[in-house]
C-alpha cells in the first residue's frame, strides 16, 4: 500500500533518464485572471474530439438545441458524447477543417448561437458523491463527455474503470504542465484549486485508491500554494501536493510516476497495471462539475500566447469556438507572427488555418515569430554525437532508430524499441544536425501499422484461398467417392440381375411401362391422337426411363454439393 | 489567416554541427599555440597547408557528387580534420606529405564513405597512419623543443625547408632534427639503458618530454573546456587515460627500470590530444555511454601494448583506428535498458 506521507517531510523523488531544460516562457500568458471568452456567433463542434470512435450525430439541420444538450452520442466503449456548448440552431452537419496534424477536414456539427446561452435541463446534482456507487458516477462522467484534458483526450470514464482485478492504490493528479508557454493548468489550479481537489476526491472514490498525489512542477509556486491550501482547508489527509523539479517531459504519465515513486510502467503497459491512475488537473475539475452540478464538458481553459499574439492570456473557452475569434480577443496577431501552433512548442503541431474550432484536447494556441521558433532549415547528416540518446526520457537510441527508419528497416526499428517512443521531441530539439527525428519515428510507426494491417489482410486472403483449394479438393474427392459408390452399386445391380433377383429400378421401369400401356389404351379408347412421347416402343420407353432415373440421381448429388459449399462458406472459410 | 506548416519541435535549437566543430577548433588552439611555441613555425605552416588541402578537397568532392559544396565546407568538419592532423605531424614535414595525408583523409576516408557522419574511421588518424607507414623516416624526424634547440629556424627558413627541402646553410638534417621523446625512450630501452639513466637526458621534463608535456597540458585544458561545454562527454577521455595510467603504473611498479611511470605515458606523444580530440570524434566513436567506456579502455590499453611491446613508439592513431572498427559491435552490445523494460535482455529486444 502506498503510504501517505506527512507534508512536512519532503517526499523522496526520483529521476528519469534524459529530459531537457527548456526556457519556461510561462510569464507572458499568466498576468491576467482567466476570463470567459466572448460567445461566438457560430460554433463548430467536431464529432471526434477524443480517442476512439467519433460520436454519432443526434441532431439535424434546423434543430434548436439548448446549452448542454447532447448532440452526438458515443459509438462504442472507447468514445465520448459531444454537447451543445450554447443554445442555438443547428445550421449544418458537414466536414470542416479541424485541428489535426493531418490537416484533413472532419465531420462537425455547426451551431449558430441564439445569444441566449440557455441551459437545457441538467441531470440531478449530486452533493454527496461518496454515497454513490462508482458505476453510477462513471456513467455520469461518461454522459458528460469528459475526456483527458491534458492533450491525449482519452475518455475519462474508461480510465476510471480499471476493472475489478486491477487494484489501484494511488491516484495521480497531473499538474506538471511541462511544455513551455502553456499555463492553462497553472491558472486552473490557482483559480479553482477546490474544484480540482473535489474532482480528485471523486476520482479517488470511483477507482478506490488509497492516496492521491498532486504533482506540480516547481516553476508554479502559486499553484503549489493554492493546491496545498485547498488540501489543508479540506482536511483531505490522503492527498499530498508534491513539488517536482521542472524538467521536460516530467508531465508525461510514465515519467511522472517514475519521478513520484521510482516505479516504471512496463513497456506497452498502462499505469493501472502497477496500481496507478493518472488524471490531468483540468479533467479533475471537469469531473467535479459533472458530478456535483451535472454539467457536461462544454468549455475549457485555453492559453493564448507567443510573441505572435498581442496580449497573451488564458481564456475560458466554449468547445467549438473558432481559434481566430479567440486570437482576436487576445488582441490579434503581431506583425512578426510566422507560425500558429496548437499545443506546446515540443509536441504541438502547426495549424495551416486559424479557422478551426477549439476542441476538448486543445490546451494552447501558440503563435510564434521567427526568432523564438526558427524553421530548422536543411538537416545535415547525423554525426552520431549521441545527444539524442542522452536527452531521451525513455533511454532509447534515437540515432539508431533514425538510421533504420530512413532505411525503412521496420523490423530493426522495433528491435530498438520504436514503439516505446513517446514522441516528446527531446531528441529533435538537441540534435546538432537539426534532423527531425520524431518525424522519422512517427513515419516508422505508421509504416509498421500499415505493414501489420497488410500482413493481416494478406494472411486473411491466404487463409481464404487455402480454404477454397481445400473445398475444391474435398468436392473432387467426394465426387470420386460417389462415382466409386455408384460403380459399386451398378456392379451389384448387374450381379443381382444376373441372379434374376428383383431390382427396384427394373420394377419402376416395368410399372412405367404398364402405366404407358394403360394410357395408350385409354387414349385409343377416347380417340385422342398420341403425342410424341406416347406410343413409344418398349426400347424407347426404357431409354427414357433410364435417363429420368439418372437425372434424379445427379440432381440429388448436386443438392448435396451445394449444401456442403454453403456450410463451409458460412464458417467463413 | 493562413500559416505555413512545420514539423515539431518548434523551439530555438540549442546547438548545431558547425557550432560543435567550432568549439572543438577553439579548444584545440591553446595546445596548437603551445606546439608553435615549443616547435616553431612548422606547426603553423602545416596547419595552413592541411586546411587549404582539406577545404578544397571537400568542396571538390562534394561538387563531383552533385551536392552543395558550401554547406559541407560550412560545417567546419573538414577544417577540424586538417587542424587535428596538422598538430600531429612533424613540424618540418615536406609539404607534399601533408597534402597527401590530408587529401587521403578527406577524399578517401571521409568522402568515399559518404561524407560527414558516414566515415567509420577517424580521417585525421587514418591520414596520419598512411603517412607513418609510408614515410617512416620523415614522419619520425622531430624538431627538438625550443629550450634544447640550438638552431631555431625563422619563418622563412622553415617555409624553405618544408616547400623546397632546402636546409639553411651549415645545417644538416641530423643537426636539425631528433627523435621524439617516445621514440628515443624506445630505442634506449631496447639498448638496455635503464629508465633512470634515460631520464637524465635533457630531453625529459617533469612528466614527459620537455615541451611535449606542456603542449599536453594545454590540450588537456582544451579538452576539459570541451567537457564543460558539453561538446564531448567525460567517458572516453577518462576511461582512456585512466586505463593507460593504471596499466602503466602497474608495470612500472613491477619493474621501475624497464617500464616508464604512468604520467609519462599520459604526457608523451599524442595521448592527451588523442584522448580529448581524436577518440572523442562522435562520428567514429561509440555512442552508448557504456560503449564509450569500453572504447576508451580499449584504446588506452592498446596504446600501452603497442608502445611497450609493439613496433611503433606512439600508438594513439593505431589504437583509435583499431577501436573505430570495433564500434558497431560494442554499440550493439551496450544498448541501455529502455524505460519500462526488464533488465534481462540488456535493453535489446526481439533477438
Amino acid at each position: 500500500m502506498q503510504q501517505v506521507k506527512n507534508s512536512t517531510q519532503p517526499r523522496k523523488l526520483y529521476r528519469f533518464h534524459g529530459g531537457i531544460h527548456l526556457p519556461d516562457n510561462k510569464k507572458q500568458s499568466i498576468g491576467l485572471a482567466v476570463e470567459k471568452a466572448r460567445l461566438p456567433q457560430q460554433l463548430i463542434i467536431p464529432l471526434s474530439q477524443h480517442m476512439g470512435e467519433p460520436a454519432e450525430v443526434l441532431v439535424k439541420v434546423g434543430d434548436h438545441v439548448l446549452k448542454g444538450e447532447i448532440i452526438g452520442k458515443p459509438q462504442g466503449y472507447i468514445s465520448a458524447p459531444v454537447h451543445a456548448p450554447t443554445s442555438g440552431v443547428v445550421t449544418a452537419v458537414e466536414a470542416r477543417p479541424v485541428p489535426h496534424p493531418s490537416g484533413l477536414p472532419a465531420q462537425c456539427i455547426i451551431i449558430d448561437s441564439d445569444g441566449e446561452d440557455r441551459w437545457c435541463e441538467l441531470p440531478e446534482k449530486i452533493s454527496d458523491y461518496s454515497a454513490q456507487e462508482p458505476a453510477l458516477l462513471r456513467e455520469r462522467i461518461r454522459n458528460a463527455g469528459i475526456v483527458g484534458l491534458g492533450g491525449a483526450a482519452f475518455p475519462t470514464s474508461v480510465k476510471t474503470n480499471p476493472g475489478p482485478d486491477t487494484p489501484i492504490h494511488t491516484l495521480v493528479i497531473n499538474g506538471a504542465e511541462c511544455e513551455p508557454y502553456i499555463t492553462c493548468d497553472d491558472m486552473l489550479m490557482r483559480q479553482q484549486a477546490e474544484q480540482v481537489l473535489t474532482g480528485a476526491a471523486i476520482l479517488r472514490h470511483i477507482i478506490g485508491a488509497d492516496s492521491c498525489l498532486i504533482a506540480i512542477e516547481d516553476n508554479k509556486p502559486e499553484a503549489i500554494a493554492a493546491m496545498g491550501a485547498a488540501v489543508t482547508a479540506a482536511g483531505m489527509v490522503w492527498a499530498e501536493v508534491v513539488s517536482i523539479p521542472t524538467r521536460y517531459p516530467s508531465g508525461g504519465e510514465k515519467q511522472l510516476i517514475k519521478i513520484l515513486t521510482g516505479e516504471e510502467i512496463p513497456s506497452g503497459g498502462i499505469p493501472s497495471q502497477i496500481g496507478f491512475v493518472c488524471h490531468n488537473v483540468g479533467t479533475a475539475a471537469a469531473v467535479a462539475d459533472a458530478v456535483l452540478e451535472g454539467k457536461p464538458l462544454i468549455s475549457r481553459y485555453v492559453t493564448l500566447t507567443g510573441s505572435g499574439i498581442s496580449n497573451p492570456c488564458n481564456l475560458e473557452v466554449l468547445i467549438g469556438t473558432p481559434a481566430n475569434e479567440l486570437i482576436e480577443q487576445a488582441g490579434g496577431y503581431t506583425a512578426t507572427v510566422e507560425k500558429l501552433i496548437l499545443g506546446g512548442p515540443m509536441m504541438g503541431f502547426t495549424l495551416e488555418s486559424d479557422a478551426v474550432p477549439i476542441t476538448k484536447a486543445a490546451n494552447c494556441l501558440l503563435a510564434t515569430d521567427s526568432t523564438e521558433s526558427p524553421s530548422s532549415g536543411v538537416a545535415l547528416a547525423c554525426i552520431r554525437c549521441g545527444r539524442c540518446a542522452e536527452a531521451c526520457p525513455v533511454s532509447l537510441l534515437p540515432q539508431q532508430m533514425y538510421w533504420y527508419s530512413r532505411a525503412k528497416d521496420l523490423e530493426k526499428t522495433q528491435q530498438y524499441n520504436l514503439f516505446d517512443c513517446i514522441e516528446c521531441g527531446c531528441c529533435s530539439h538537441v540534435c546538432p544536425s537539426h534532423i527531425p527525428l520524431v518525424q522519422y519515428f512517427r513515419f516508422a510507426k505508421t509504416e509498421s501499422w500499415a505493414k501489420e494491417r497488410e500482413t493481416k489482410a494478406s494472411d486473411r486472403a491466404r487463409a481464404r484461398s487455402e480454404a477454397r483449394t481445400a473445398r475444391q479438393e474435398r468436392i473432387k474427392a467426394e465426387r470420386k467417392a460417389l462415382q466409386a459408390k455408384k460403380k459399386a452399386a451398378l456392379a451389384k445391380k448387374k450381379a443381382a440381375e444376373k441372379e434374376g433377383g428383383s431390382d427396384p429400378k427394373k420394377a419402376a421401369i416395368e410399372a412405367a411401362k404398364a402405366r404407358a400401356a394403360k394410357k395408350k389404351t385409354q387414349m385409343a379408347q377416347e380417340g385422342v391422337e398420341p403425342g410424341n412421347t406416347e406410343n413409344l416402343t418398349d426400347t424407347q420407353q426404357k431409354a427414357i426411363d433410364e435417363v429420368d432415373s439418372r437425372r434424379g440421381e445427379v440432381a440429388a448429388e448436386m443438392r448435396k454439393d451445394e449444401e456442403a459449399t454453403d456450410s463451409s462458406e458460412q464458417k467463413g472459410l | 489567416m493562413q500559416f505555413p506548416s512545420f514539423t515539431s519541435p518548434h523551439t530555438d535549437r540549442p546547438n548545431s554541427v558547425r557550432e560543435n566543430m567550432l568549439w572543438v577548433i577553439a579548444a584545440l588552439m591553446p595546445g596548437a599555440a603551445a606546439m608553435f611555441w615549443y616547435f616553431g613555425w612548422g606547426i603553423i605552416i602545416n596547419m595552413a597547408i592541411a586546411s587549404a588541402t582539406a577545404v578544397s578537397c571537400e568542396a571538390l568532392v562534394m561538387k563531383m557528387r552533385g551536392r552543395q559544396a558550401s554547406s559541407a565546407v560550412g560545417d567546419m568538419s573538414a577544417l577540424l580534420t586538417a587542424l587535428l592532423l596538422a598538430v600531429a605531424l612533424p613540424p618540418l614535414l615536406p609539404w607534399w606529405l601533408t597534402v597527401i595525408g590530408t587529401a587521403f583523409a578527406i577524399v578517401v576516408v571521409k568522402q568515399l564513405y559518404g561524407g560527414l557522419g558516414y566515415n567509420p574511421f577517424n580521417p585525421a588518424m587514418a591520414g596520419y597512419v598512411l603517412l607513418l607507414i609510408s614515410y617512416p623516416v620523415q614522419m619520425t624526424s622531430w624538431l627538438p623543443p625550443v629550450m634544447l634547440n640550438e638552431n631555431p629556424l625563422t619563418l622563412v627558413q622553415t617555409a624553405m625547408v618544408i616547400f623546397s627541402g632546402v636546409l639553411p646553410t651549415d645545417l644538416t638534417w641530423d643537426a636539425l632534427t631528433m627523435a621524439s621523446p617516445l621514440d628515443s625512450m624506445r630505442t634506449q630501452l631496447d639498448l638496455n639503458v635503464t629508465l633512470s639513466e634515460i631520464k637524465l637526458s635533457p630531453l625529459w621534463g617533469d612528466f614527459g618530454g620537455r615541451g611535449w608535456e606542456w603542449a599536453g597540458n594545454w590540450f588537456l585544458l582544451g579538452g576539459l573546456f570541451l567537457i564543460y561545454k558539453r561538446v564531448i562527454s567525460w567517458h572516453i577521455p577518462v576511461s582512456m587515460l585512466g586505463s593507460l595510467l593504471l596499466i602503466a603504473m602497474l608495470f612500472h611498479f613491477i619493474d621501475q627500470d624497464a617500464y616508464p611511470f604512468g604520467l609519462f605515458h599520459i604526457f608523451s606523444g599524442g595521448t592527451l590530444l588523442g584522448a580529448f580530440f581524436i577518440a572523442t570524434d562522435p562520428i567514429t566513436a561509440c555512442t552508448t555511454r557504456k560503449g564509450q567506456l569500453i572504447f576508451g579502455v580499449g584504446i588506452g590499453l592498446t596504446i600501452y601494448v603497442i608502445r611497450t611491446w609493439g613496433g611503433y613508439p606512439d600508438a594513439v592513431a593505431f589504437a583509435v583506428l583499431l577501436f573505430n572498427m570495433a564500434v558497431p559491435l560494442i554499440d550493439h552490445y551496450t544498448q541501455p535498458r529502455v524505460f519500462g523494460h526488464s533488465a534481462e535482455n540488456g535493453g535489446r529486444s526481439g533477438e
